[in-house]
């Protein structure tokens, strides 16, 4: 099924008689599986609303990221939070989408200063699971009217309502970029570093340490800025690094927002999220090869298939998911992390009134 | 403005509650002496008060819950109060109701550099918080006009932003974890030290939720270094729709400073006397502030100036010094006080997409005459967020009556415009009975199921945001 308006779709989660799977581009295919009807958002496509003098764009749920990305570039703008492309790290073909980005609260490594996909998304179209059509937020920067249904959406994988339309604020590309780039370090030298240049005054944008142990930072702004925010960063740190400039930099984090390193390689992929000074406490309990992004608070590790890697984490002042895995594994074990009853009650409830026969996505998030 | 009748059962019942949250709050957390009572009968929307059944401050997340599970059982309405700063009647107290202050909830409970994170007691004020870590370089990024005395609870409650969250956000963007306590006095808690808070975006969902889901009686803030230094420029021009064009053209042009805030003549004069801030004598003047080093500051300022060029401006003058940069925020985040010495005011909040800021100054100045009420604007010009004040005398009778229809009649053309009631004060009960005016009954309907699910009962604050035609059944169930 491939609604092509917002009443099509409508109609469809209203004569639907058993579970949707719902489903943007299938590049992130993530959670307990799902067998029901394939339901595709591809057809309510297209930008609906792009001004720059604004920060604002807007575009239907099934629209190819791509199109967004080369609309935002005319205009010398760009998504602030640097959404992944998930393609290559699971091995999936396909056009990622402005839906599933949002229903997976994608965001890169700009994340730990620029904000969350759920931080720049400012307005929602969905069709929830009684087939009512809603919608929350606009199109403004700042908007407190009524409770923040936006944030709900993100990240709830399609199991709250099929998204129609998002909006999203915007920010100007800097002129320039740079990025300092380390030698080896171990994981806890490489958060106190990171942890330091976080802590400076020069806006570093991303911090994160490679499977080879090399820490990068980055800045982004105009030309002359980055210039000199380089070199008073390596001044405050010390040591000594390596610089790359714009369109190696640019590469580099491509790499570490895609998780390149593991992209082909046997085994399952876990995202965890820490506060930065647990995470080589983390990566020593993980015992298998990581990637270090949001300078420590996000690590992806690569596990051999059907490793309970978070049963070895133990207790978790954060939380870690599955993101690649067998059908298998993803059907034995909770995918995202289990909730204490209280929390799980609420989103139970949640649940209940948004999808009140649970067709949508059913089980998915556990 | 209505509010609901009080329930006759709860007023007859009042002896008993206060006696049961007596044997659970300490003497000084209990306010059931009417002539103390007086001081919570309102928050900053002054024009509506009303006497609570008791004022309820504990100190601890415990006596939070304590206090919640008694009112859950006796079914006794709980008003939320921060300092009481809103302009939206978001602490408006019904008779029936008792208040739940958290002005004693002030501990900082971890500060966290390494990790940039600060967790305090919701009571603290917001400005607090920062004074808590700029010693130590760091400082708290939401900075509303009232931080000197608005608390995190509030904040969160609304959501509030403030002049800088151009650059910085606002609390939703800077809300790591909090501790809440349910209305059935349960305690849960939501995300932590960590970004991304695991399952659903619960903690998205209470910020801004006015109290009606929780209380949140601990909050983890992300904390951030402080910029090498800052500096504003003054713009004057002799239109609003001048300065609209110039605020509309820096972001088009790449630069995003980190606040660009807009005053027209009336506001300007009234801060000028107040603050003393070198402002000039113009129709509109726009405050830009960038940050970085010297150098940084300088290249940035000279793409904004060259900028404001285009646009003929009648003043262009950067801050030369801290201390006049000081002055300068003082005059802006004095205008709501310096308006109030000269005038009764309205406060309103619509936000608009930037490029209707031109259209929308000139509607409003049309509709100020055919109301025949005059209008200031002081507002965050960057993301849109206008503060028209609207003029009255409240000792003239309709005048209030007359202001409110005028005010509605704004936020309206901001929603035309395609922007909203409310961008960063709230909708409390100011704004509740136009929330039809926003949101059809389908999308209104979903956020009251949001409710359902965190306070089925609807005790919490209940009769705010929602149209009280809207929440009837609810609220009488």
């Amino acid at each position: 099924m491939r609604p092509a308006t917002e009443e099509e779709l409508s109609d469809i989660v209203k004569a639907a008689r058993g579970p949707l799977v719902v489903r943007g581009g299938g590049t992130r295919v993530v959670g307990r599986p799902v067998i029901g009807d394939m339901l595709e958002t591809g057809a309510l496509s297209g930008i609906s609303l792009y001004e720059p003098g604004a920060l604002t764009l807007v575009a239907r749920a099934g629209t190819p990221m791509a199109e967004v990305e080369t609309a935002l570039a005319s205009e010398g703008q760009r998504l602030p939070f640097e959404p992944l492309d998930m393609r290559a790290l699971m091995g999936l073909q396909g056009e990622p989408t402005v839906g599933g980005m949002v229903a997976a609260n994608a965001s890169g490594p700009r994340r730990v200063q620029a904000g969350a996909c759920r931080d720049s998304l400012i307005g929602v179209r969905f069709v929830d699971g009684a087939g009512t059509i809603i919608k929350n937020g606009g199109r403004v920067m700042k908007n407190v009217t009524g409770y923040d249904l936006v944030k709900l959406m993100a990240g709830s994988w399609g199991t709250l309502g099929v998204l129609t339309e998002c909006a999203f604020k915007l920010l100007p590309v800097p002129e320039a970029e740079a990025t300092l780039l380390s030698d080896s370090k171990t994981p806890a030298e490489a958060v106190a570093l990171m942890s330091q240049a976080l802590g400076t005054p020069y806006e570093v944008n991303g911090a994160a340490r490679g499977e080879d142990g090399r820490v990068a930072l980055r800045i982004e702004g105009f030309a002359q800025q980055v210039a000199y925010r380089r070199d008073a960063l390596m001044t405050a740190l010390g040591g000594d690094w390596e610089v790359l400039e714009t369109e190696t930099s640019k590469d580099h984090w491509r790499g570490i927002r895609d998780v390149t390193a593991f992209a082909g390689r046997e085994g399952h992929v876990w995202r965890i999220s820490v506060k930065p000074s647990d995470a080589p406490q983390i990566v020593a309990r993980a015992e298998c090869p990581v990637v270090m992004d949001w300078g420590g608070g996000l690590v992806w590790a690569l596990c051999s298939d059907g490793d309970d890697l978070r049963s070895r984490l133990g207790a978790l002042d954060g939380h870690a998911t599955l993101i690649r895995g067998s059908e298998a594994t993803r059907a034995s074990l909770p995918v995202f992390q289990p909730e204490a009853a209280p929390i799980a009650a609420l989103a139970q409830g949640l649940r209940a009134r948004f999808d009140p026969r649970g067709i949508l996505n059913p089980g998915l998030m556990g | 403005m209505e509010m609901p009748k009080p329930n006759p059962v709860v007023m007859s019942k009042r002896a008993r509650v206060l006696t049961r949250l007596a044997e659970i709050l300490p003497s000084e957390g209990l306010i059931v002496d009417e002539a103390e009572r007086r001081a919570y009968e309102c928050d900053a929307l002054t024009a509506y008060r009303c006497l609570p059944l008791a004022v309820a401050l504990p100190s601890t997340t415990d006596e939070v819950s304590n206090m919640l599970r008694v009112c859950h059982e006796e079914g006794v309405p709980v008003v939320p109060r921060g300092a009481g700063t809103s302009l939206a009647g978001g602490a408006l107290p019904t008779e029936d109701s008792i208040i739940l202050g958290v002005a004693r909830l002030r501990d900082v409970v971890e500060v966290n550099y390494p990790d940039r994170y600060i967790r305090v007691q919701t009571g603290m004020t917001n400005l607090a918080v920062t004074g808590e870590v700029e010693d130590d370089g760091f400082f708290y990024a939401p900075d509303p006009s009232s931080q000197l005395a608005c608390a995190i609870a509030g904040n969160i409650a609304m959501n509030s932003g403030g002049a800088h969250c151009l650059k910085y956000g606002v609390t939703t963007n800077n809300l790591l974890g909090v501790t809440m306590v349910m209305m059935d006095g349960s305690v849960v808690e939501l995300g932590g030290a960590h970004l991304d808070a695991a399952g659903y975006d619960l903690l998205g969902l209470i910020c801004g939720s006015e109290g009606q889901l929780g209380i949140v009686t601990e909050a983890t803030l992300r904390i951030l270094p402080k910029p090498e230094g800052a500096r504003p420029v003054l713009m004057g021009f002799d239109s609003n729709e001048v300065a609209g064009e110039c605020v509309s053209d820096i972001i088009k042009a790449g630069v995003l400073p980190v606040a660009i805030e807009f005053m027209d003549r009336p506001c300007i004069r009234a801060c000028e006397d107040f603050a003393k801030a070198g402002y000039p004598d113009c129709e509109a003047l726009l405050i830009v502030e960038v940050e970085g080093s010297e150098a940084e500051i300088d290249e940035q300022l000279g793409l904004i100036k060259q900028i404001a060029h285009h646009h003929n401006p009648v003043e262009l003058r950067e801050s030369q010094s801290e201390e006049e940069s000081k002055k300068i925020w003082l005059g802006r985040k004095s205008a709501f006080g310096a308006m109030g010495q000269i005038n009764d005011y309205m406060c309103l909040d619509g936000t608009i997409p930037v490029s209707s800021l031109p259209f929308v100054l000139r509607r409003i100045s049309e509709m100020s005459k055919e109301f025949g009420l005059d209008v200031a604007n002081v507002f965050h010009a960057g993301d849109g967020n206008m503060h028209p004040l609207i003029l009255f005398d409240a000792n003239k009778p309709g005048d209030l009556e007359r202001c409110e229809a005028f005010g509605a009649e704004i936020l309206k053309l901001c929603v035309d415009a395609g922007g909203c009631l409310t961008g960063e004060h709230g909708v409390g009960i100011e704004k509740r009975d136009l929330m039809n005016v926003q949101y059809a009954p389908a999308d209104l309907e979903a956020q009251m199921q949001v409710k359902d699910v965190f306070d089925p009962r609807w005790l919490l604050n209940p009769a705010k945001v929602f149209p009280l035609d809207v929440s009837a059944a609810r609220r009488a169930a």
